[in-house]
């Protein structure tokens, strides 16, 4: 049944940014408002889509060259699509609204609207694209506006930095899923998914050509879900508004990656060793975020190393072969994580934007909606039972227990790593004394943005359930791995829990200090070395090719050959006519030599 | 009896005699005369030539003296040519010596 559905859910938000960018940048309420409006009419269609089957929706043909290279314009709706895009305009709805409390007084409101629904308008396409084509424009569509809306603020240097910085990174993974792209056409002569996954078969014989497509797009993922090593990006793009943070940087566009990955599962999963770089890169970004995460004093970037870890465990159960428990895990981390970052921007705008941790305190008190909620956000990031993030969570870890053990230990020290330094920002920023004068005056956050952070947290708790999340998408069966699973994932829980209250409550500062930590395993310095050094060794080749090859060879060697010659050429032009005419006649006794006798 | 032979040695003296002259006076008018020298060097020859070809007529060759005919035309087209260029160069220069008409030098 063919249903126009599709086309409004993916239309709406782009005809608001249009609308907002064209007629009412002055007006910023007004543009708020239209881009709200926009994304509850995705989201009602959605839900929409989502209660109906076999739902099909109009295509054409976008780019036709021949017979060789055909792009539709077309629309995947199965269940995988179908959920993520009630995830995402969901997400983005809550999102939307909260913004218009957070951004209330902002000078460049009508652009973050725009910016806003045109993200929305490429999240939704990245959703629901059926080619590798349109995936890829779309996926570059997010990563401009990110980009747009990381430099918000683009007064300050910082934020026009970052921007910079996530946009050039992800762009080098986005360079690897192009060529990716290509060899997957290459191979199977279609970019639609449908069309080429069957075709990966007849590639079985070439596992060289199959690892190397198929991990050239895991390149895209690892730009866009900020993997190790290029996770760089993420936690400068924090310098973002909050919301940005928590829809872009992580419910959905850093997740993009994840799903991209579970889209085309067909190409990663026809080799074996693209499918272990994929589970050891999740599981090395996962151990090393909650390593930095735990000696980081910023609220936002703490988040966003948590953001990077959550990351890394769906990348590992991509790489396990699992794409249920993957989206699993995406599913319940969309709506914790949102929630913790919409919890942090209450308190970030009730501090008068105050980041520093050591600056909080106390705050149970002062914000309670937003204590409990992000308590249950917290709960749910370090695998409480029995809220979201212990149900898939620990489907994730018992899968590794079944395939992989190494994996699976990193995976368990994650977890405690995960307590450890969620505990630690609860125990730092809710309890204790309040530390500083902006924390003693603040008060609860306007329902406006109290409100998502409830509707949020109802669903970070129980979106782990299985009789809430089955309907949505398949929830992994685990295997008869008895208890020993959740026993250990829970007793990791605890030790992390009990360590990071025992060090941390009633403290004023940092009691442990690890430098390498500290400084993100010097990550940022190395490429900065890395980069500085490339671009003098270039600059070093340019300026010898330059300089000998471009100015003496072919400048000074052109003009100094034309001289030699002409030089040469003068010493026969004496100026004596009887010369010329000797010469001349020897010219002729030449010709006439060379034409007659010859 | 005078052969062909002999014609062709007389006009290849003239045409050394010419040559020389072009090439080694200093004298504008000197070197004039020598090429006109060369000129007539060769039609001697070709007259020459028409004289001892005879065709089964019994009559010699025409084409040759023709072509005399025309070398003596542009001969004197070309005496005219070159002898006003050297009036005109002695007007400007006051002399008709090689040596001093140089400026072509490097």
């Amino acid at each position: 049944m063919n249903s126009i559905l599709p086309w409004i859910i993916l239309l709406t938000p782009l005809a608001s940014a249009v609308v907002i960018v064209l007629f009412t940048l002055r007006w910023k309420t007004v543009s708020g408002f239209i881009s709200i409006a926009a994304v509850l009419v995705s989201f009602t269609c959605s839900c929409l889509i989502f209660t109906q089957s076999g739902l099909t929706a109009a295509e054409f043909t976008w780019i036709d060259i021949g017979s060789v290279f055909k792009v539709p314009f077309g629309f995947t709706l199965d269940q995988l699509s179908k959920t993520m895009l009630l995830v995402v305009s969901g997400v983005g709805a809550t999102i939307h609204i909260y913004s218009l409390g957070y951004m209330r007084n902002d000078e460049g409101k009508s652009r973050y609207f725009a910016a806003l629904s045109l993200f929305m308008f490429a999240m939704l396409g990245i959703v629901l694209a059926n080619n590798f084509i349109m995936l890829f424009i779309f996926w570059e569509l997010v990563g401009f506006t990110s980009y747009v809306l990381i430099g918000h603020w683009l007064n300050r240097d910082a934020a026009a930095d970052a921007a910079n910085k996530a946009f050039i990174t992800t762009r080098i993974g986005d360079f690897g899923f192009m060529i990716g792209i290509l060899m997957v056409w290459m191979a199977t002569g279609s970019i639609v998914f449908a069309e080429s996954a069957p075709k990966m078969a007849i590639f079985a014989s070439h596992p060289g050509f199959v690892t190397i497509a198929a991990l050239l797009i895991f390149c895209g993922a690892v730009g866009k879900s900020a993997q190790f090593p290029l996770h760089v990006w993420l936690p400068d793009a924090m310098e973002g508004p909050t919301p940005i943070s928590a829809l872009i940087h992580a419910a959905t566009m850093v997740a993009a990656g994840v799903y991209m990955l579970v889209r085309v599962a067909f190409v990663i999963q026809a080799s074996q060793s693209a499918l272990l770089v994929v589970a050891w890169i999740g599981t090395i970004t996962a151990a090393m975020a909650a390593l930095i995460a735990t000696q980081q004093n910023d609220i936002k970037r703490i988040l966003a190393y948590s953001t990077l870890s959550q990351l890394g465990y769906m990348m590992m159960a991509v790489g396990l072969a699992s794409n249920d428990a993957a989206m699993f895990h995406l599913f319940t981390h969309a709506f914790f994580k949102a929630l913790l970052f919409l919890g942090a921007g209450s308190i970030i705008v009730m501090l008068h934007h105050e980041q520093n941790i050591w600056k909080m305190g106390g705050l149970s008190r002062k914000l309670p909606i937003t204590f409990v909620t992000f308590a249950v956000g917290a709960l749910a990031l370090i695998g409480c039972p029995p809220f979201s993030g212990f149900f898939s969570k620990d489907a994730i870890l018992a899968l590794a227990y079944e395939h992989n053990a190494p994996i699976f230990i990193v995976g368990l020290f994650t977890a405690f790593l995960t307590a450890f330094y969620v505990v630690r920002l609860l125990v730092i920023v809710f309890f204790g004394d309040t530390r500083s004068e902006v924390a003693r005056q603040s008060r609860e956050s306007p329902l406006v943005m109290t409100g998502p952070l409830i509707v949020l947290a109802i669903l970070a708790a129980l979106g782990g359930f299985g009789f809430f999340a089955r309907n949505f998408l398949t929830v992994p069966v685990e295997k008869e791995t008895g208890f020993l699973v959740p026993v250990l994932a829970f007793g990791a829980l605890i030790v992390g829990s009990g360590l990071a209250i025992a060090i941390y409550r009633n403290r004023a500062n940092e009691p442990i200090e690890i430098e390498v930590l500290r400084h993100k395993f010097y990550f940022d310095e190395f490429y900065a070395w890395l980069i500085k050094w490339t671009q003098e060794l270039l600059a070093h080749v340019s300026a010898f090719f330059d300089r000998w090859i471009i100015d003496t060879v072919a400048v000074d060697g052109s003009s100094r050959g034309t001289w030699g010659v002409g030089a040469l050429l003068r010493l026969i032009q004496v100026g004596n006519l009887q010369t010329y005419a000797f010469l001349f006649g020897l010219g002729v006794v030449a010709v006439i030599y060379f034409a007659v006798f010859r | 009896m005078i052969t062909l032979g002999d014609y062709l040695i007389v006009s290849g003296i003239l045409f050394t005699i010419g040559f020389a002259g072009v090439m080694l006076r200093r004298n504008l008018i000197i070197i004039l005369m020598s090429l006109e020298l060369m000129l007539n060097a060769a039609n001697l020859s070709l007259v020459a030539f028409s004289r001892f070809r005879v065709g089964p007529t019994g009559l010699p060759d025409y084409n040759a003296q023709v072509f005399v005919f025309f070398i003596i035309t542009v001969a004197a087209a070309e005496v005219a040519v070159g002898l006003a260029i050297l009036v005109a160069l002695y007007r400007a220069r006051q002399t008709t010596d090689l040596n001093d008409i140089s400026s072509l030098k490097f």
